[in-house]
């Protein structure tokens, strides 16, 4: 199943990495071992880039028959090799590559079922990649669906500190961003009743305030700039410049290709889970455009013709639930 | 490169090391470093009480009787399962039986709880196990602390029963605090498994509930563990061999009778309380990698 078996930590925090550490008092490309000044070594590049991917692959394992996942199905049909235990695999991602420097703003852009959400969470470090290596440096937060962790039944206030405190902040720091929070979604006069009570821009205004008042270091967004009306979405935006200003590291996944183009640094354009280009925003933009303008697709190859309808119903099943 | 990293390195953090390396790498099972994962689980603690308060507050907010359910629940239950005895026996029962039965009735609560609910955790909480990036643990363990919070206001029933039936306290009542810990380390144990379990095959959670009723009925819940094993018959021999009947057999004397539990009823349930939770913890952080992919 997994091509490389590593017998560490999922995450390797700084202090544990005894290879790649430094001394306190020296930088860290500075106190590389080997001392040349030639092309950066795997090890710098782990360090120096806030995001790399390296050849990953992301499976999904679906049984055929979703009632063959159940126990008395595995009891009784003990011992006997039956169709419906067949395992299929769906390859959202094959084999990507690429590198974030720090302070760069990527963008995915993708037909349904081209691998952008797996490739998120695999960023996150929710799905294991099945092949292939990610290395993030620095604090990760993610917004792939609105509001994780919020209760309707609960007030907007609870709801931000429960959702704040998903995504890793202490109480205390919560209650630092609080009206910042409340500020910016403009919910004062609301925050006090139960979310179910909220319109959908509503509830989304007030999901996008939390996950982009956690001071992250990369950040990864999935699809949220879409929420809200005109007014929010250029405030979205504009939260996003500033946390652009601030250099820190952002990957966005959109179908807003105006939006992606005024804000990306670099632009990956992927199909069927593979990267078909990579480069400058406009340029890849135009060809992605064009390439959806055409609507006869030469699928030559009949298992990823196959694959790809899975993959487009998985897409579709898993953003259903997201939202 | 060296350049690159000080033109770019964001101004509020000069430099890089301190920020936090992640590594993924293509390991769907296997146990984490626990040196990493436990301190990071332990971060989250302030976040699974709030989950754990937030969640118990939104299960009652439509009720007519709110958060009063938290009292009344177990007390309509400890009269169902007295009327149950009462009829079985004709009667014939001590004075105090009530506050007996009531005693191991909640323990026994409290523990099948946390069976049922972290069976539960994982699947139910789907879009934030898809969505964030916290310990798996902490889905069971939240719904281990909301039955604990359940718990609580069963004690309050507990005092004013005692109070009626003019139970008497004292120093050994203390003793129930550590059978109290290891039916609670038992319970986490198993619970972890069962959220494994659930994950693997859905319909886990349809077996449980009776497998917790008849754990109740072989547990000295409904009945007294001392009066069973004086009888040195076939039972005898084989009660002692339920882990959760040393648990519930001290917790009881020590609190209705006031007396001090033999100490290897303590030392039989710290080993299968210990053993349960190191096991069931183990089970639990090898599979959480592929949850996400099996949900």
């Amino acid at each position: 199943m997994s091509s490389v078996s590593v017998s560490d930590s999922v995450e390797t925090p700084v202090t544990s990495d005894p290879a790649a550490e430094p001394d306190d008092s020296a930088p860290a490309t500075a106190s590389a071992t080997v001392g040349t000044e030639r092309t950066p070594t795997e090890a710098e590049l782990d360090r120096n880039m806030a995001i790399r991917v390296k050849d990953v692959s992301v499976d999904y394992r679906t049984i055929v028959n979703p009632r063959a996942n159940t126990l008395r199905h595995t009891i009784t049909n003990l011992g006997r090799k039956s169709n419906d235990r067949k395992v299929r695999y769906i390859h959202a991602v094959r084999g990507v590559s690429f590198e974030v420097p720090h302070g760069q703003v990527l963008g995915i852009i993708g037909a349904n079922g081209a691998g952008k959400s797996t490739m998120m969470r695999a960023m996150a470090g929710i799905l294991p990649p099945s092949s292939g290596e990610i290395v993030v440096n620095g604090r990760i937060s993610v917004l792939l669906a609105l509001g994780v962790g919020f209760n309707g039944q609960l007030s907007g206030r609870d709801n931000v500190i429960l959702g704040s405190m998903a995504a890793g902040l202490t109480r205390a720091q919560v209650m630092d961003r609080f009206d910042q929070i409340v500020q910016w979604a403009e919910l004062e006069d609301v925050i006090d009743l139960p979310m179910k009570a909220y319109s959908s821009g509503m509830y989304g205004r007030l999901a996008f305030a939390v996950s982009t008042h956690l001071d992250p270091d990369v950040l990864l967004v999935d699809e949220a700039l879409s929420t809200g009306d005109a007014h929010f979405r250029r405030k979205s935006y504009e939260k996003m410049q500033e946390i652009v200003g601030q250099a820190r590291t952002i990957v966005i996944v959109s179908h807003g290709i105006g939006a992606i183009k005024e804000m990306c640094d670099t632009v990956i354009w992927m199909h069927k889970g593979e990267v078909v280009k990579q480069g400058d925003p406009d340029e890849v933009a135009a060809e992605y455009l064009e390439f959806q303008g055409v609507p006869q697709v030469s699928k030559t190859d009949d298992e990823a013709l196959v694959d790809d309808d899975d993959q487009s119903q998985m897409d579709d099943s898993m953003q259903m639930e997201d939202f | 490169m060296s350049s690159m990293v000080d033109t770019l390195s964001p101004p509020r953090d000069p430099s890089l090391d301190h920020l936090e390396h992640h590594v993924f790498r293509s390991r769907k099972t296997g146990v984490p470093r626990l040196g990493t994962y436990l301190p990071e689980l332990w971060e989250r603690r302030e976040f699974v009480v709030e989950l754990a308060r937030c969640t118990l507050r939104a299960q009652n907010y439509t009720n007519v009787f709110g958060q009063l359910w938290l009292v009344l629940n177990p007390l309509l239950m400890g009269c169902v399962y007295f009327v149950l005895v009462d009829i079985i026996n004709n009667s014939k029962h001590a004075p105090n039986y009530f506050a007996v039965l009531l005693a191991g009735l909640f323990l026994y609560t409290f523990f099948s709880s946390m069976l049922t609910q972290s069976a539960g955790s994982i699947i139910g909480a789907s879009r934030l196990v898809l969505n964030s990036r916290l310990p798996r643990l902490v889905m069971p363990i939240t719904q281990m602390v909301i039955a604990f919070f359940r718990f609580l206001p069963s004690l309050i029933v507990l005092f004013v029963v005692h109070e009626l039936q003019h139970v008497a306290w004292g120093v050994a009542d203390f003793y129930a605090i550590p059978a109290f810990i290891e039916v609670a380390m038992f319970g986490a144990g198993l619970g972890f498994i069962c959220a494994t379990c659930q994950v693997y095959f859905r319909d886990f959670s349809n077996f449980l509930p009776f497998v917790t009723r008849i754990w109740m009925f072989l547990s000295p819940v409904l009945w007294e563990l001392q009066t069973v094993l004086s009888k040195h018959d076939l039972k005898s021999h084989i009660i002692p061999l339920n882990p959760l009947s040393p648990m519930i057999g001290a917790w009881g004397d020590a609190l209705v009778y006031n007396v001090a539990p033999p100490y290897s009823w303590l030392l039989q349930g710290l080993a299968w309380g210990l053993g349960a939770l190191v096991v069931g913890t183990l089970v639990f952080v090898r599979r959480e990698r592929e949850f996400s992919v099996r949900l």
